[in-house]
């Protein structure tokens, strides 16, 4: 399986990541190769077997709705990078998001 | 718990009469019959469009703590002062399901009818934006909570079947505040917060419908009493997809997705703006864009939201950190058994069971706390038109004045019962009741007591009343003139200076039949 310059464009704008162009090159061939390794998997007849999503052996693992204690706004705060009165502030973003 | 505050006040507008909803079949062809002289703002030249809506809703559902951890959900805290590792996306920690988020979720799946997934898993949709710290928001991608379903909209003329897709969990993102130059502020409380999104097929065909449809969907949560759908505090939001096409034409148009808009009256006002701009366009010859447009409510139009020309590859997988879900039959069928009755069958059973019009059925049943006040106090009262009336009539008023709902009034059925029934029994007139409602609500006292204090009884004496019958009919000479000569309508007005006189005590018909009988008297003696 090949991938295209493109793709690896695409893809690292989507993650929000800024390549080189060796960069580029390397990934673009790292990436094929990584897609053809995978794809060995479509070599297995599934056609009988249930979608796995999960490896782990565990199902329906809850908790009952209950409050526990939340962090200090302090202590929140203290992890951003910027901050005013109480809130975290973030560079302004004018549009609306593009989901709900 | 969220805080309860009185919701969008209480008429169920499904049911009111006087706001149709979308065009039937039938409807369309009445209007087609006057087409010459309809005067629709949508339509500005001959060519016709039909109109394709489909509405996502998302619904906060009413749990103390959030879905994935136990930080609160009471809206309203000081900023940033309900997170933690979990609902910050911290690295090392682990979501954990709420049950009872869970449990509602699918509570709400089968009161639409849906088809619960015996097996649920969630999945990450991975976006970038401020509010969402992890930078991917956990959702569920192929095995929603419950997949299908329907809901029946509209009154007159039968109900329209909406078909639903599916209802799927998520945690809500946090909130962005705009403030200008100097960047956005995040609030981070909201994020985590259990959302139930409800999608529906693109089934709705008029604005009007679409809010018909969000009314009765606000009222069925508000029965299975899984959120408070308070708009305001975005308890309850609602996104649509429109398009418009010409009828016959099986492939659906370009269509907008519309965002921000914070009512029911609003993303009907939009939905119209929207309609209106598709077909303008269309019209000109000109192409529509598929776009996300936001509704801005000053100006009263939609704009197209300012962004990237990528599209949307929000790459699901799903959530490692969380294990399946699977439900048994018998915990589907515990939930199911919980459901209680929906408003729509309450609706039915109020016009057979206490025979009241649709438009008062609509009226209580529009508010579930209502329409209980209402069964409690025609448990002694024999007369439920009357129940309903003082329910939609002087109750209502109050509650509305006061901006209570009819819990805060404080108003007890036993009370408003027994005022009821002193009406029966003659003690008080109609008004008089309505007088004393008012000092009935504030005291909480006994009608019986209120009326004592008040002074207020009716004058159901014939030896009390004959006086001031013949004094009535001393005063008002022509008006007993007239009566004698035929004019039936003077006794009315002899019958209202009566109770004018006793301050409204008067028994009405206790005035009526003395002045008759006075009447006569005079009338042989004229003769």
């Amino acid at each position: 399986m090949s991938i295209s310059r493109k793709d690896v464009h695409y893809i690292a704008k989507l993650a929000r990541v800024s390549l080189t162009e060796t960069e580029e090159a390397r990934l673009e061939k790292d990436l094929a190769e990584i897609l053809d390794y995978v794809a060995k998997l479509n070599q297995v007849d599934t056609s009988n077997i249930e979608p796995t999503t999960h490896v782990l052996s565990l199902e329906n693992i809850f908790r009952t709705d209950e409050n526990r204690p939340s962090l200090q706004p302090a202590e929140v705060l203290r992890i951003a990078p910027k901050k005013s009165d109480g809130f975290v502030v973030v560079p302004l973003v004018i549009e609306g998001k593009g989901d709900a | 718990m969220r805080m309860k505050r009185r919701s969008e006040g209480p008429f169920y507008r499904i049911y009111n009469k006087h706001e149709r909803g979308g065009r039937s079949e039938e409807g369309r062809r009445k209007l087609d019959v006057g087409r010459e002289t309809w005067d629709d703002p949508l339509r500005e030249s001959a060519m016709e469009y039909e109109t394709v809506i489909g509405l996502e809703v998302h619904v906060q559902l009413l749990t103390r703590s959030k879905l994935f951890c136990g930080c609160s959900t009471l809206f309203g805290a000081q900023p940033n002062s309900q997170t933690c590792p979990v609902c910050l996306g911290l690295p090392g920690s682990l979501p954990v399901l709420n049950r009872e988020a869970f449990r509602k979720a699918v509570k709400v799946g089968l009161a639409l009818h849906g088809e619960i997934s015996q097996v649920a898993k969630f999945d990450r949709k991975n976006y970038f934006y401020p509010d969402l710290p992890k930078n991917y928001q956990i959702s569920q991608y192929d095995l929603p909570i419950a997949r299908g379903g329907w809901l029946d909209v509209g009154f007159e003329g039968g109900p329209k079947r909406v078909r639903i897709t599916r209802a799927h969990l998520e945690e809500d993102a946090g909130k962005l505040m705009h403030v200008g130059k100097g960047g956005s502020r995040v609030d981070f409380n909201r994020t985590g917060t259990p959302l139930l999104e409800i999608v529906s097929e693109p089934d709705i065909s008029s604005p009007q419908e679409a809010a018909l449809y969000l009314s009765e969907l606000k009222a069925i949560l508000l029965y299975l009493e899984v959120s408070d759908c308070n708009m305001e505090e975005g308890s309850l939001r609602c996104d649509a997809n429109i398009s418009v096409r010409r009828p016959g034409s099986k492939e659906l148009g370009v269509k907008s997705e519309l965002k921000n808009m914070n009512s029911f009256k609003a993303v009907e006002r939009a939905l119209e703006f929207e309609v209106s701009r598709h077909r303008r366009v269309l019209e000109e010859g000109g192409r529509l864009i598929q776009e996300t447009r936001l509704w801005d409510e000053r100006q009263a139009v939609t704009q197209p939201m300012r962004s990237k020309e990528e599209a949307h590859d929000y790459r699901y997988f799903p959530e490692p950190d969380l294990v399946p879900f699977r439900i048994s039959q018998a915990e589907v069928d515990e939930i199911r058994s919980s459901l209680g009755e929906l408003p729509r069958e309450r609706l039915n059973r109020f016009q057979t069971e206490y025979e009241l019009s649709a438009y008062d059925a609509g009226v209580l049943v529009s508010d579930k706390a209502l329409s209980e006040f209402f069964e409690a106090v025609c448990r002694a009262v024999p007369r439920p038109k009357q129940v309903a009336n003082w329910l939609t009539g002087p109750v209502l008023s109050e509650m509305n004045a006061r901006h209570k709902t009819i819990r805060e009034l404080g108003l007890k059925p036993e009370a408003l019962a027994k005022l009821l029934m002193r009406i029966e029994d003659r003690t008080l007139t109609n008004t008089m009741a309505k007088e004393i409602l008012p000092a009935l609500i504030d005291s909480g006292k006994d009608p019986d007591e209120v009326v004592r204090g008040k002074g207020l009884k009716q004058v159901s004496d014939a030896g009390a009343l004959e006086p001031v019958v013949e004094q009535v009919i001393r005063k008002n000479g022509q008006s007993v003139q007239d009566f004698l000569s035929g004019k039936e309508r003077a006794l009315g007005f002899l019958v209202g200076q009566v109770m004018k006189e006793t301050g409204g005590k008067a028994n009405p018909a206790l005035a009526h039949q003395l002045l008759l009988k006075a009447l006569a008297v005079k009338k042989g003696g004229a003769l």
